[in-house]
């Protein structure tokens, strides 16, 4: 039983009495699990939350399709992603996150840590490819916007932006949809050079996530 | 390797290091479609092969980098922050010291470490009596002044590494200083917030212990705009309000290693609370801010 909006390699199974999202992969932080396949908790996975509350995300699953991550942090959401879509760069700037995240890469062939400033592409650009066909973004930094304008050079022209915006890394004082707003209309904006997105999808991911909204792009 | 080439254009596949390095230390405006590159100027046989060799230097690179990163520890910090202030503190005493000196045959004599590197550069004072001396003293302030530079960009690179929220709140020079007073990273992270706040004012808090003085509101944390930004009866609110938010940043440092951008909002928006005060002549918060700590 498949999902239309669920990419390939990604299903609702039944796990310890609970129907959950799953991929198949190597364990990576004590998930609950029934075979090959392990529960994907959206509580702890903006990218899953997405899934969970049934946004198109336009994520096709299967090898050929190349993912750059954006704020892997220890990598509990990049092994979903790895373990369901082909290439799969992901860039984490702290170093503490990159040690677990480390851990997880060993199992997986075709996923590549970077320990990289997401703010600055330039230098990983000599190492991820062009025309990826999703960027998933979820970093917690001030200025989300700017660092998915700024990665838009990775991402082909028919790809995918998926991205968690925190309102609270960007103005803990303001109202979270004041924020998203914002957010919003500087990706839509952006420089000339830089381009600008399309948002396709909006969604509250409060039921998992307080205060995120989570975001479906296309460049314009 | 230019600013066009992929990672794997200065090395062959077997060169682990010499990848691993490119990775780390690369860079390129724009990515490229680097596999089909690789394949076509003969670096991998084909794209399974290439993927296999970046697997292995992207998680090669990146366990190198963290390793190093990691041991960006707080004991360096403590020594560049204290080498950093001694240099300075020398190089301060030594320009007066030398602009005495000068004073003495230089018609354009001034004072401090730009007078000696004026006076270091130019040579003007040949034939002077003392000239040789003179300028040779001048040049080693410059030295110890450009030393002091130095160490704080050291200072300013590694804090980040060692203590990603304490320097995000704190600025690192103030976040290593802190680190440095308290004897390291895991000492600071077990003190108190009320000993955060007067790190740095040991001779105020005994005065005060002993009897005779009023408890010091701030120590070394002073110089954070928070506490500097505010007016003088606030003051003590801003600084118990810093040093809690330090102290918790110093623990989530020394705890869990990860950045949370969170505290440092968190931190504008009580200090605004605070600030607010002097305006609203009351402000929302319930805490009553006084003169004094006790």
């Amino acid at each position: 039983m498949t999902d239309p909006a669920l990419p390939q390699g990604v299903e609702r199974r039944e796990i310890s009495g609970t129907r959950r999202l799953a991929t198949r992969g190597d364990p990576v932080y004590g998930e609950p699990t029934d075979g090959e396949w392990r529960a994907w908790n959206p509580q702890r996975s903006k990218l899953g939350a997405m899934l969970a509350s049934g946004m198109d995300t336009g994520l096709e699953g299967g090898e050929t399709e190349r993912v750059l991550y954006l704020g892997a942090a220890s990598g509990t959401t990049v092994s979903h992603v790895a373990d369901f879509a082909g290439p799969t760069y992901a860039v984490e700037f702290a170093p503490r996150p990159t040690r677990d995240l480390l851990s997880v890469v060993d199992s997986r062939p075709r996923l590549f840590p970077l320990l990289k400033d997401a703010r600055k592409p330039e230098t990983y650009a000599h190492v991820v490819e062009a025309d990826v066909d999703v960027i998933v973004q979820d970093v917690a930094t001030r200025g989300q916007a700017r660092v998915a304008l700024e990665n838009r050079r990775f991402l082909a022209d028919d790809g995918r932006l998926l991205l968690a915006i925190k309102a609270r890394s960007e103005d803990v004082t303001r109202d979270p949809d004041d924020v998203f707003a914002d957010v919003l209309a500087d990706l839509e904006g952006g420089d000339e050079s830089e381009g600008g997105y399309e948002v396709l999808e909006t969604q509250r991911l409060d039921e998992y996530h307080v205060d995120h909204l989570g975001v479906v792009a296309r460049p314009r | 390797m230019t600013d066009t080439d992929g990672w794997f254009a200065d090395a062959t596949r077997d060169d682990e290091e010499g990848l691993a390095a490119a990775v780390r230390e690369g860079s390129a405006t724009e990515p490229r479609d680097w596999p089909r590159e690789a394949v076509e100027a003969g670096f991998a046989a084909d794209e399974d092969e290439y993927y296999d060799t970046l697997h292995a230097a992207t998680t090669a690179a990146t366990h190198a980098a963290v390793t190093e990163l990691e041991q960006a520890d707080d004991r360096q910090l403590v020594h560049a922050v204290r080498a950093m202030d001694d240099c300075r503190r020398t190089a301060n005493e030594l320009a007066e010291r030398l602009a005495e000196w000068a004073g003495t045959v230089d018609s354009e004599a001034a004072s401090g470490i730009e007078y000696a590197r004026d006076l270091a550069a130019s040579g003007r004072l040949e034939g002077e009596p003392g000239a040789k001396p003179i300028t040779s003293l001048a040049a080693r302030v410059v030295d110890l002044a450009d030393e002091a530079d130095d160490l704080r960009e050291y200072v300013e690179r590694q804090t980040p590494a060692a203590a990603p929220n304490l320097a995000a709140l704190a600025g690192p020079v103030l976040a290593a200083r802190l680190i440095s007073l308290a004897g390291g990273l895991e000492s600071l992270a077990k003190k108190p917030s009320g000993t955060v706040q007067v790190l740095g004012a040991e001779d105020a808090l005994f005065a005060h212990l002993r009897g005779h003085a009023s408890s010091p509101k701030h120590g070394i944390i002073y110089t954070h705009d928070a506490v500097r930004g505010t007016r003088s009866e606030d003051r003590g609110s801003a600084s118990r309000a810093l040093a809690g938010k330090l102290s918790i940043a110093a623990r989530v440092d020394h705890y869990s290693g990860d950045y949370r951008p969170e505290l440092e909002a968190e931190l504008v928006e009580r200090i605004e609370t605070i600030q607010a005060r002097a305006e609203g002549g009351g402000g929302d918060d319930a805490e009553t801010g006084g003169e004094t700590d006790d």
